[in-house]
């Protein structure tokens, strides 16, 4: 099947075998590889994204679904020299280690910033239960997050 | 100290390609025109394989070729090897099961492979495995720990499933200990199998070159040379020198990556054997079932004190799962890494250990983060905690009055600790934690309907693994030193060579500290490579704390060769003798005429060598094997404070704090991150993690949705801090701080929770239904 989306303000045609999953579609077809999958039960996070605006799992998506939509990966938000402030304040808090959660878990704080709302370390924690990582015990991840969402002035 | 030398909090210089998606893991790699492999698993626990028929998966689109056991067997590729021999109390060797990495006439647990089927896609290579038909004919397995020596017998001629029996200490000293003791304190418990599961799965991409016989193996390990000498070696895929082995990103390992899987070896072979590249990614699914857990005891412990909680003797039996087979290092996780810690940071005079190893139709299980530490510190500090609250002793009292105090300090097995101060980081934690403030807080948690307790852990490890020449003589395979290469380029850039593997430490940081100091040039212009056996020369990888005690050492001891050659340059140059030059930030003087050279001139001289006398070779660039002297011995205090439900049985971790005697600290903020990371594994095995087989050897806990890891929402922030007594026999003074979180969390939460339960012991994970039943019992008495 054909499936057009845009894909960090680029757009994109795409023949899609039937039951592709987005991730796979930014992964393979697109060579966005800052994506990750870390499950299979939708469970991790490391696949998250934006779609529209708002964080989706990018394995549970299906490239069909995604026909039309505006999705933004790790590579659409920030790049080295040019850092978004969530990816400035991963690396400022060192709330990374073995990086592989991280665009995941950048994605779904940018979600989580963005809805507005206060945020403190108990939201942060909550609005991050979909996100595992492995490595750092979220501590430094909840500074980070904190820390990017007052530079950002609660606006993703 | 610089604000980029040794003891800053450098930002690390790898986020910035894993922040903007730049990292590059093993399954971003794409090697062109590669097939795909998909693994044929057994569903079974135990089974013998009658008969597989892949004609009909062969007539499938898109798939290349089907391979089994057999296939691998004919073409003269070896079993996976165990790398560590231990022997029994009889002196005899232990038992090691032959694992061919594909399992040929027998499947011996669930998830097992024994065929791979390779498809130009993966869903071609997946649609080819559904096609297969494989007939088991099913054989009764061995799946219980506690009744696995009166199973069937899982390998020919292994009697009873015993792999070992192994002891270590005086039996008869510990017998006259318990003979003389006012009091013992006795428990009995398990300690629970855990799944590693780092995030990114464990993948593999291999290409053959048959006009040159060069294999290139990508794959996600913590020590790319030790899977090349493996694979080389022993399982005979190739000579060494035509094996290149990559481990470019990965995405963690806790140990669970050191090992030499069926999986890489048969998607190398499969390359070479259909001329094409192949590539295999796991899903979480597959690494559940295959990757190597770890844990897995039943123990009894006995502790023996005097009236006055002075601690005679200790009395440890264990029996330790290996799973179906030997993994590469398992057996010397529940010996060497376990029997040897069981005295602490105590003078316990006399103890004795025995583990009995045995195999079961389970996954294989290895060392994760701790490996065998995690064992042995629960052990004795859930015995010490149970011992002071049965004397009616302060925890902290009980721990004080026992601490050792002197060193070097000479175990009753085996180890020798060179250097420590228990008692600071105890006082530390205590204070750090408010323990004064403790009752004001289970008031408040009373008054509410709710249970709160507070739970010490005094813990030690070995790390910095290991002397090689101890290593070899209990049993290693291996040496266990680690290389480092200095090379000083023209231009006075450097770059590093470290057979470290980082997978989430930051040794691109580290290493680029120690080394900008020692040479006083800017940090931005030294690089460190790592990960690439056909980058630098050989090394042992990361696993047991020992990046920063052996692999940093090795850098440093590199950098001083350099110093030393650079010295006679810039003594050539300045006209003098070496002797009369100094080196110091960065600048060679001649003591002498006080003229000095910068570092970037010796650099550059070193490179266009005008005059340089017939004994001083060009260039600037040196390696070591640096050979540790002893094992480090990182310590600390680790203080977790819980509140319970009772109505729910839900456990809180409300506060955990740890102090932390690492040696010295070359990054503090990555050494806090470790902690942070072991911390919450620990609490993870303490209070949510428990990888379960039904009766039937099926894994229960296969997936996310059943495999408690820890979530955001599950910890707290943690209260992290150091104490500092260097290591006495390394060029840094470090120790080692990687497995410390998951060493002391397990036994400080558990001593918690049954703090507030008010119960002498629970098994873990402290489980809401575990902790409801147990506060039930003890309504009812």
């Amino acid at each position: 099947m054909k499936v057009v989306l845009t894909v960090n303000e680029r757009q994109h045609e795409i023949e899609a075998p039937p039951g592709a999953l987005l991730v796979d579609i930014l992964r393979r077809d697109l060579g966005l590889t800052g994506t990750h999958v870390g499950c299979d039960t939708s469970q991790c996070g490391a696949c998250t994204v934006l779609m529209d605006g708002r964080a989706v799992k990018s394995c549970t998506v299906l490239a069909g679904q995604a026909d039309g939509a505006s999705v933004t990966t790790i590579e659409g938000i920030g790049a080295p020299g040019n850092l978004h402030p969530l990816q400035a304040a991963f690396q400022q808090h060192h709330a990374l280690q073995c990086g592989f959660c991280t665009p995941g878990m950048i994605m779904a704080a940018m979600d989580l910033i963005g809805r507005g709302g206060r945020l403190d370390e108990a939201a942060v924690r909550r609005g991050l239960e979909g996100n595992y990582c492995r490595c750092t015990g979220y501590h430094n991840i909840v500074r980070a997050v904190l820390a990017a969402a007052g530079e950002m002035g609660g606006r993703a | 100290m610089s604000d980029t030398g040794i003891g800053a909090r450098v930002k690390r210089v790898e986020d910035v390609r894993f922040i903007t998606g730049r990292g590059r893991y093993t399954d971003d790699i794409n090697l062109p025109g590669q097939a795909w492999a998909f693994f044929l698993r057994s569903p079974h626990a135990r089974a013998r394989i009658a008969a597989i028929d892949a004609r009909a998966a062969l007539a499938t689109p898109g798939v290349v070729g089907v391979f089994t056991g057999k296939d691998l067997a004919a073409d003269n590729i070896g079993n996976l090897p165990c790398g560590w021999l231990v022997k029994s109390k009889d002196g005899s060797d232990m038992k090691a099961a032959p694992r061919p990495p594909l399992a040929i006439d027998t499947v011996n647990f669930v998830g097992e492979p024994y065929a791979v089927v390779i498809g130009d896609t993966p869903a071609a290579a997946k649609e080819g495995a559904a096609a297969v038909a494989t007939d088991f004919e099913e054989l009764a397995p061995v799946v219980s720990l506690a009744e696995a020596t009166q199973g069937a017998e899982i390998h020919a001629g292994i009697e009873r499933n015993v792999c070992y029996d192994w002891e270590l200490g005086d039996r008869a000293a510990v017998e006259a200990a318990f003979a003389k003791a006012a009091h013992v304190t006795r428990l009995e418990f398990a300690n629970n199998r855990l799944i590693p599961n780092a995030i990114e799965p464990r993948a593999a991409a291999a290409s053959y070159d048959a006009a040159t016989a060069d294999f290139t193996l990508y794959t996600t390990s913590q020590n790319p040379h030790l899977e090349r000498l493996v694979l080389a070696a022993f399982v005979g895929l190739s000579p060494e020198h035509k094996l290149r082995v990559i481990s470019p990103d990965v995405g963690g390992g806790f140990g669970s990556k050191i090992f030499v899987y069926p999986e890489e070896t048969a998607v190398a072979w499969a390359a070479r054997r259909i001329g094409r590249p192949v590539k295999w990614t796991a899903d979480r699914s597959e690494a559940f079932l295959s990757d190597a857990h770890g844990r897995d005891h039943l123990t009894t412990a006995e502790l023996a004190l005097d009236a006055d909680g002075t601690f005679l003797g200790l009395r440890v039996k264990t029996r330790a799962n290996m799973g179906a087979y030997l993994s590469t290092f398992a057996s010397s996780v529940p010996t060497y890494l376990y029997g040897t810690l069981l005295a602490g940071q105590y003078r316990t005079p006399a103890i004795y250990v025995e583990v009995e190893a045995v195999y079961t139709n389970t996954a294989p299980v290895d060392a994760y983060r701790g490996a065998g530490r995690p064992e042995a510190t629960y052990v004795v500090e859930r015995l010490v905690e149970t011992a002071a609250r049965e004397l009616k002793l302060d925890p902290a009292e009980i721990r004080r009055r026992n601490f050792i105090r002197d060193f070097p300090y000479e175990t009753p097995v085996a180890l020798v600790y060179d250097t420590g101060d228990y008692e600071a980081s105890l006082d530390k934690a205590l204070k750090i934690a408010d323990l004064a403030g403790f009752p004001e807080r289970r008031r408040a948690s009373e008054s509410a309907g709710k249970r709160r307790g507070v739970g010490l852990s005094c813990y030690i490890e070995a790390c910095g693994l290991a002397p090689s020449q101890l290593a070899i003589q209990l049993g290693a395979g291996v040496g266990l030193y680690e290389s480092g290469e200095v090379r000083v380029n023209p231009t006075a850039s450097v770059t590093v060579f470290t057979g470290s593997h980082s997978h989430g430490q930051g040794h691109e940081t580290t290493l680029a500290q120690i080394v900008s100091e020692k040479f006083g040039v800017p940090f931005e212009s030294v690089e460190v490579v790592h990960g690439d056996t056909g980058r630098l020369e050989f090394g042992l990888g990361t696993y047991g704390s020992r990046s920063a005690a052996v692999g940093a050492s090795a850098v440093v001891k590199a950098a001083d060769k350099v110093i030393v050659k650079a010295t006679k340059i810039a003594a050539h140059m300045l006209g003098t003798a070496p002797e009369s030059v100094d080196f110091a930030d960065g600048v060679f003087k001649d003591t002498a005429s006080n003229k000095t050279l910068g570092f970037g001139d010796v650099a550059l001289a070193a490179y266009v060598p005008a005059n340089f006398p017939p004994d001083l070779e060009p260039g600037l660039s040196e390696k070591t094997f640096y050979d540790p002297k002893n094992f480090t011995y990182p310590a600390g205090c680790h203080v977790a404070e819980v509140e319970v439900d009772p109505e729910t049985g839900v456990v809180r971790l409300e506060r955990f704090t740890a102090v932390d005697d690492f040696g010295k600290v070359i990054n503090p903020m990555i050494v806090e991150g470790q902690v942070h990371g072991g911390v919450a594994q620990g609490v993870g095995q303490a209070l949510f993690e428990h990888g379960v087989y039904d009766e039937g050897g099926q894994l229960v806990t296969g997936s996310f949705m059943d495999y408690g890891l820890p979530r955001a929402d599950d910890l707290p922030s943690f209260a992290v801090d150091t104490t500092v007594t260097p290591c006495t026999h390394n060029p840094l003074g470090v120790k080692g701080c990687g497995e410390a979180g998951a060493i002391g969390a397990p036994a400080a939460v558990m001593n918690a929770v049954t703090d507030a339960l008010g119960v002498k012991d629970l098994a873990m994970p402290a489980s809401p239904e575990r902790v409801w039943r147990a506060l039930k019992e003890a309504a009812h008495g």
